[in-house]
């Protein structure tokens, strides 16, 4: 820096942003004060709070910082802003052990009803989208956030666009995930699966989501690269698309704008179909698309290899982005909807079979060579497993959108199965790689703590998975078998409640299935808990040599 | 390129040609699909006209759906009668697209841990629906259905209007009158002897009015529930499959 | 508009407008001249600085 001491400013963001944070608050508090029911009174408290907590921040860290704006390149390396990268990495963890807690929760609720416990902040209905909004937006979202913040800074070879614009992102998107799940505690959903926050949460989150488009393009637009690599060609998709879906399925009319109850614009059918063009592409474009993008950046990084075919990826990319937007309809089989709908939905969730296993087949060959690795390193075990978890999945899927099968299958326990092979087979495991990846080479450390560990989450976990997914496969099936069973006298074989009795001893070894992947997740969390500390284990050191060290790529903040 | 123009990366243009390509062609990309699938459902004869007997929720019923929505029932049962011969002789007569079509938001559901609850309407008295609700092995011992007593609390419903007027402004073919009447209306389907009940049968034909085994004095959050439930697939009269001899 | 109408246009339009997507992009992905461009950009996440 020059040794002219430059006058401090505030920046032109700093003052918006405090300002606009200022007037935030004070409305939110304003609202709050006429809100007609309890759950929106308290949350536009904790919006208030949050402005208000906003504010401090911008000023504290004003105190703090040099008089300059973080230089974009130092030593003519660019200077990337981890930042924000940290603490979406530190939040996937946290909520990831949180979602997967109360995930094991509704499994035993399942199993022994007594322990919803009779209070309407703990019954099933309440816990199960805080379960599923804690895995899917809390854990995968940032670990999505902060994976897509980091390799769009490094595969452009630039410095986040913005300076808090970035973590505007991550601590809005986490605020959206405290409103969204306090919410459910207190009842407050519009009852469309995987889209339950109402309407003001929506709100938020659609400037929040807005945000983090344009920081993202915005890095693209300063990139140092010709060509955008195709990671970030995922990311892009998964984000704008996600903005589109959210929008669009979430239009609702607010009762008053001092309450948190609102009716959806759309009725009956039209709702139905719109909800699960939105729920279908949640997982195309959300759990798939993004993670994809994990893929073609942490696989080829780790395994010190470039991916196996660019020109694959790219008709990858289309052609999974095209099927996968029409495949919708498929949940509604034999239902009010028109058939020539059904059909098409199903035509389509079975083409989605050849992009699915291209892109499983691209990552997986770029392994070829280096198939040894497999054996001395867990983390890349982690993501080459999920790539087979995700071509299990994507082959069942088509399967399962087949109108005879679905026949079978809808409404039972082999779709919880089924997702969570995918959530936790793919999601969770490319996403548990690509954390233990991203720690040490965030924190600047040589490998994470203890690779031993990885080890013992790995098999723990995965024997946790093998437990769910089997479990759910035979008490699914059994259940759709047993619905549609008739005796000899031509009346149906059995009652509801005797198929509800069947599924007891499988719902008890799904929740113990749970909870081993449970265990394996804690067993992370200590380890990356350890590796930030920059503690070194014993039993990890004589594996980091032959491991693709990161010790030369720290990156300079 | 990058070679031939050095400059033009680092020059921070608003409209970065390669990823403006990319944006708009995956934004027309996911947008087409979508729009060519569900434009045709809003011209679509049977999701738009009524079906004889569909009538828009009384306040009762509608404060009920609300509360089957904020519990998360749908978690657990769906509302939608496939046209399957086993389906047919367990729920009743498979779903119409016109049975829903007031729904703001749908009930469709994924998942039957529990049964299906489209035709649940007249299948169990009041008491049974009370009972089962607060205690719920009380009544089937195998049940894994959370126990939901605390129900049993007044229903907070003085906005109800409010909630008609949203639903009308969404096209729920509400009336002025209806909208005016609302609290009204929600006391009166308790009271069958009371002085509203005519003008609630009136404005809201073939409406259950009866005090669903609570105090029809007072409006408490599990009658309007059990309003809700016994009014579920009971709109349109199914006469042929009146016969239930091969229910279970 | 039909429901009919609307449907067989719909239908119709999407099985062009999908064949059409689907042969652009395989020119675009085995067009000859890309393929130095992809092989570099296969690259990106290797390189150091």
């Amino acid at each position: 820096m020059a040794a002219a001491p430059v006058p401090k400013h505030m920046t032109e963001g700093e003052v918006g942003l405090g300002l606009t944070l200022l007037v935030g608050a004070l409305l939110c508090g304003l609202a709050s004060a006429r809100a007609v029911d309890a759950p929106f009174g308290i949350h536009m408290n904790l919006f208030a709070l949050a402005g208000l907590a906003g504010i401090a921040g911008i000023l504290k860290r004003y105190e703090g910082r040099p008089a300059l704006a973080p230089p974009q390149e130092i030593d003519g390396r660019p200077n990337y802003n981890l930042g924000p990268v940290k603490f979406a990495s530190i939040a996937a963890m946290a909520w990831g052990i949180a979602g997967f807690l109360v995930g094991c929760i509704i499994a035993f609720q399942l199993w022994a009803p007594a322990l919803n416990l009779g209070l309407e902040y703990t019954g099933f209905g309440r816990l199960r989208p805080l379960h599923t909004s804690a895995v899917i937006f809390a854990f995968g979202g940032n670990v999505l956030i902060g994976t897509s913040l980091y390799v769009v800074q490094r595969t452009c070879r630039a410095r986040l666009a913005g300076d808090l614009a970035p973590w505007f992102v991550v601590l809005g998107y986490n605020l959206f995930i405290v409103i969204a799940g306090t919410g459910y505690l207190m009842g407050v959903t519009q009852s469309k699966e995987y889209a339950e926050p109402e309407w003001y949460a929506d709100l938020w989150l659609t400037i929040v989501w807005i945000t983090y488009l344009v920081v993202f393009l915005a890095t693209l637009w300063k990139r140092n690269e010709p060509h955008i690599f195709v990671a970030n060609w995922f990311y892009l998709a998964f984000i704008v698309t996600i903005a589109m879906l959210h929008v669009v399925n979430n239009l609702a009319l607010p009762v008053t704008v001092f309450g948190s109850k609102s009716y959806p614009i759309f009725a009956g059918v039209q709702d139905a179909l719109i909800q699960w063009w939105y729920g279908h592409n949640a997982v195309g474009f959300f759990l798939t698309a993004g993670f994809l993008a994990i893929m073609y950046y942490f696989v080829p990084k780790r395994a010190e290899r470039p991916i196996y075919s660019y020109r694959l990826s790219i008709i990858h990319f289309w052609a999974l982005i095209f099927m996968y937007i029409w495949a919708g309809p498929h949940h509604l089989h034999y239902t009010a909807l028109p058939d020539w709908a059904q059909t098409l939905g199903m035509t389509f969730s079975i083409m989605l079979w050849m992009p699915s296993w291209g892109g499983m087949i691209n990552g997986l060959m770029t392994l070829s060579g280096a198939w040894d690795k497999l054996r001395t390193d867990p983390v890349l075990r982690f993501m080459v497993v999920s790539l087979a978890f995700y071509g299990m999945a994507t082959f069942e899927g088509p399967m399962m959108s087949i109108k005879a099968v679905n026949a079978l299958s809808h409404y039972t326990d082999w779709t919880i199965g089924h997702v969570h092979s995918g959530a936790l087979g793919w999601v969770a495991y490319i996403s548990f790689g690509a954390l233990y990846c991203l720690v040490p080479w965030l924190w600047n450390r040589r490998e994470v703590y203890s690779l031993k560990l990885v080890e013992w989450h790995f098999w723990i976990s995965t024997l946790g998975i093998v437990l769910y997914i089997t479990s759910m496969w035979v008490a699914g099936i059994m259940q759709g078998l047993m619905w549609r069973a008739y005796n000899a006298l031509g009346f149906l074989e059995y009652s509801f409640v005797e198929t509800v009795e069947a599924m007891q001893p499988y719902y008890l070894v799904r929740a113990l299935g749970g909870v081993l992947f449970l265990i394996g997740a804690l067993i992370m969390a200590y380890n990356l808990a350890m590796t930030i500390a920059g503690k070194t284990s014993a039993a990890s050191e004589p594996l980091v040599d032959t491991l693709p060290g990161s010790a030369g790529l720290a990156p300079a903040e | 390129m990058a070679t031939a123009q050095p400059g033009l990366w680092k020059r921070h243009e608003i409209f970065e040609k390669n990823s403006i390509i990319l944006l708009i062609g995956a934004l027309i990309v996911v947008a087409i699909g979508g729009l060519v699938e569900i434009t045709p459902l809003f011209y679509l004869k049977s999701t738009v006209e009524a079906v004889e007997g569909v009538r828009p929720y009384t306040p009762l019923e509608l404060a009920g759906r609300n509360i089957y929505i904020r519990e998360g029932c749908y978690l657990c049962h769906s509302q939608m009668v496939r046209p399957m011969r086993d389906e047919i002789e367990r729920y009743g007569h498979f779903s119409l697209a016109a049975e829903s079509m007031y729904d703001h938001p749908f009930q469709w559901g994924s998942k039957r841990t529990g049964p299906d609850l489209a035709r649940v309407g007249g299948k169990y008295s009041d008491q049974w629906h009370r009972e089962h609700l607060i205690d719920p092995r009380a009544v089937v011992p195998a049940s894994i259905m959370p126990a939901y007593g605390f129900l049993d609390r007044p229903l907070d419903a003085d906005a109800i209007a409010d909630d008609l007027k949203a639903n009308r402004a969404l096209g729920v073919p509400y009336t002025d009158e209806m909208i005016a009447l609302a609290r009204t209306d929600l006391k009166a389907q308790l009271d069958p002897d009371g002085s509203g009940a005519a003008e609630l049968q009136r404005r809201y034909p073939g409406a259950t009015i009866r005090d669903f085994g609570g105090d029809k004095t007072k409006a408490a959050e599990i009658d309007a529930l059990i309003a809700y439930l016994q009014v579920l697939g009971t709109m349109v009269d199914f006469k042929i499959y009146e016969d239930k001899k091969n229910l279970r | 508009m039909t429901y009919e109408s609307a449907a067989a246009f719909a239908q119709t339009s999407g099985l062009i407008y999908f064949v059409g997507i689907f042969t652009a992009v395989c020119l675009y992905a085995f067009w000859p001249r890309n393929r130095a461009r992809f092989d570099a950009a296969a690259h990106l996440p290797l390189i150091e600085d």
